[in-house]
């Protein structure tokens, strides 16, 4: 045995001698990246069950030769292009004109000999969910949960089972709210469109502005999932800032005046109608976009769980246990996704970018809608509780209760923010149908 | 613009306009007949229990009134806190962090009903 040569095989097959291949110094960056968002989840707080491993997924996946990630192989699943497992190569190569497919024979031809007879055999033609679990990493096969849309969709069973509609159901005019703060996710995606992002892009990055991290990730898993990492990460942070980003929003398209108003308490809602509404909302707006069924069909479940009184098990189950098992599931997942030869473009920072303005004309609509129903209301509908539409469950409420009560002490906006609040994730759940039946193909 | 359009490559400004537009319109559309239908089904609710209380029997006579009409709270007590899905202790607490936060002593608010939102 060679132990120079042995020695010498161990140094360059080990991580450390990735740094130094060509692009190698962009690992390096990624996993500072990853380490800062690490410290904004623990040390800020910034939405930490999600962003924590978020992070830590993109630690690993930019740890060279970890092999837990492989963005090769999904690219050519998405691409629907075959993959060679043993140089983690995808056959197909991009044109002017697009996506050009790379026959068998023509990437053997690079071959010779023994080596030709083993990547011959080792090729997958067309890759399945199978296949990814047979040459993949850990992370690939915790990925297909992802692309499979399961993860988001159990996600919301949970949030369903999590919400109060009362408020909604109490008053069915925050459904307006709800609509008007989707101005930011088509705002953004004709922004993004001008910048040169092609329609599923666009309309992935748009839905930032749904505030909804479930509803971002399986949206963008859907049309544009080589930017999934970007977005799910904007999309998560600015979820953290909402507070940051609303505030001074609220404060200057709206009075003192305004501001002042004591919303009257709304009715009280039957045990029944909480029952029933689920129901009823499931039916109706499947049947309108049918595409918004994963979301809404999930959300509208997991909310008849809660409200039955018979299912209280299930209901506690997906909450919790099933709720913390699915977050470390996305969380790891998702931020396998970033890549470093993928994260690190211009493209991410334009991301960044519209995801801010996406929120910030979110909040602009949901508040100006609520300045009209303040108009139409004689008064009585306090504007502030318009940016509460924006989504981010129970922040964005919480928001609201908070500048009310800088103008008026005695003001409690909370509950009736949270009817725009919930509201908000049926209209980014139907938003995110539309985009998926128009740019899914 | 057609669907072809949309669903390979990049749009031209009216295309993607006209995206933005439909879409964010479609979302208002749909979620204005939701809202039509939640106010239809509490309108049927109501009409359900309207219906259930006048064909429900008369109630027994009511017990003989009381000798002596009870007094109403004295000007501000606490009143009457109904609690739902609240233990007493966390209805204290909540009560003391509100009279804190209006700056007003806790025997001048009178709590009406304090409910958990799950």
């Amino acid at each position: 045995m060679d132990i120079l040569q042995t020695l010498s095989k161990l140094v360059n097959e080990s991580g450390f001698a990735g740094f130094f291949l060509n692009d190698g110094w962009k690992y390096l960056v990624m996993i500072a990246v990853a380490c800062v968002l690490l410290y904004l989840g623990i040390g800020k707080k910034f939405e930490p069950l999600l962003l924590v491993g978020i992070a830590f997924g993109a630690l690993l996946t930019n740890i060279p030769g970890a092999g837990l990630y492989h963005m090769e192989m999904w690219d050519a699943y998405v691409n629907e292009a075959g993959y060679d497992p043993i140089n983690n190569v995808a056959l197909y190569e991009t044109t002017d004109d697009g996506i050009r497919k790379i026959s068998v024979e023509e990437y053997l031809a690079g071959y010779t000999g023994e080596n030709k007879d083993k990547v011959e055999e080792s090729i997958v033609e067309h890759l399945s969910f199978t296949d990814v679990a047979h040459h993949g990493g850990l992370l690939d096969i915790l990925y297909i949960g992802v692309k499979a849309g399961v993860y988001p969709c159990l996600i919301f069973i949970g949030i369903g089972a999590m919400t109060d509609f009362g408020p909604l159901i109490a008053r069915p005019s925050s459904l307006l709210l709800g609509a008007a703060a989707q101005l930011g996710v088509f705002f953004a995606m004709f922004g993004a469109m001008l910048l040169g992002f092609t329609g599923p892009e666009a309309g992935s990055i748009g839905i930032i502005g749904g505030a909804d991290g479930p509803t971002a990730i399986l949206t963008t898993s859907k049309l544009a999932p080589h930017l999934l990492g970007p977005i799910a990460i904007a999309a998560y942070s600015y979820m953290a800032l909402i507070p940051m980003i609303q505030k001074p929003l609220m404060r200057a398209l709206t009075t003192e005046k305004e501001r002042q108003v004591k919303m009257e308490q709304a009715r009280v809602v039957s045990k029944v109608e909480k029952i029933v509404f689920p129901i009823i909302v499931a039916v109706f707006v499947i049947l309108l976009i049918p595409s918004t069924a994963p979301l809404i069909g999930c959300l509208m479940f997991g909310n008849l769980l809660k409200e039955t009184g018979v299912t209280e098990r299930l209901s506690d189950t997906a909450q919790n246990a099933l709720m913390n098992i699915v977050t470390l599931f996305l969380g790891i997942s998702v931020g396998a996704t970033t890549v470093a030869t993928r994260f690190l473009t211009f493209q991410t920072l334009m991301i960044v970018v519209l995801g801010v303005v996406a929120f910030m004309f979110s909040t602009i609509g949901g508040l100006l809608v609520g300045k009209l129903m303040y108009v139409l209301s004689g008064g009585k509908i306090n504007p502030l509780i318009g940016s509460a539409g924006v989504s981010a469950v129970p922040m964005a409420a919480r928001v609201s209760q908070d500048v009310g009560r800088e103008a008026n002490p005695n003001n409690f906006l909370l509950m009736h923010a949270m009817g725009p609040n919930v509201a908000g994730v049926i209209g980014s759940a139907i938003a995110a149908g539309f985009l998926i039946a128009v740019f899914g193909g | 613009m057609n669907t072809l359009a949309l669903t390979a490559g990049r749009l031209g400004i009216g295309d993607a306009g006209i995206a933005a537009v439909l879409g964010y319109a479609v979302v208002f559309v749909g979620l204005v007949l939701l809202m039509c239908v939640v106010i239809l089904m509490g309108k049927a609710m109501a009409g359900t229990r309207n219906n259930a209380s006048a064909s429900a029997p008369p109630q027994a006579a009511a017990p003989a009134a009381p000798a002596v009409p009870s007094a109403p709270p004295a000007p501000g007590s606490a009143g009457e806190v109904k609690l739902f899905d609240v233990p007493d202790k966390e209805a204290a607490m909540i009560m003391a962090i509100v009279a804190d936060k209006m700056g007003k002593p806790l025997n001048e608010l009178r709590f009406k009903s304090i409910k958990e939102v799950k």
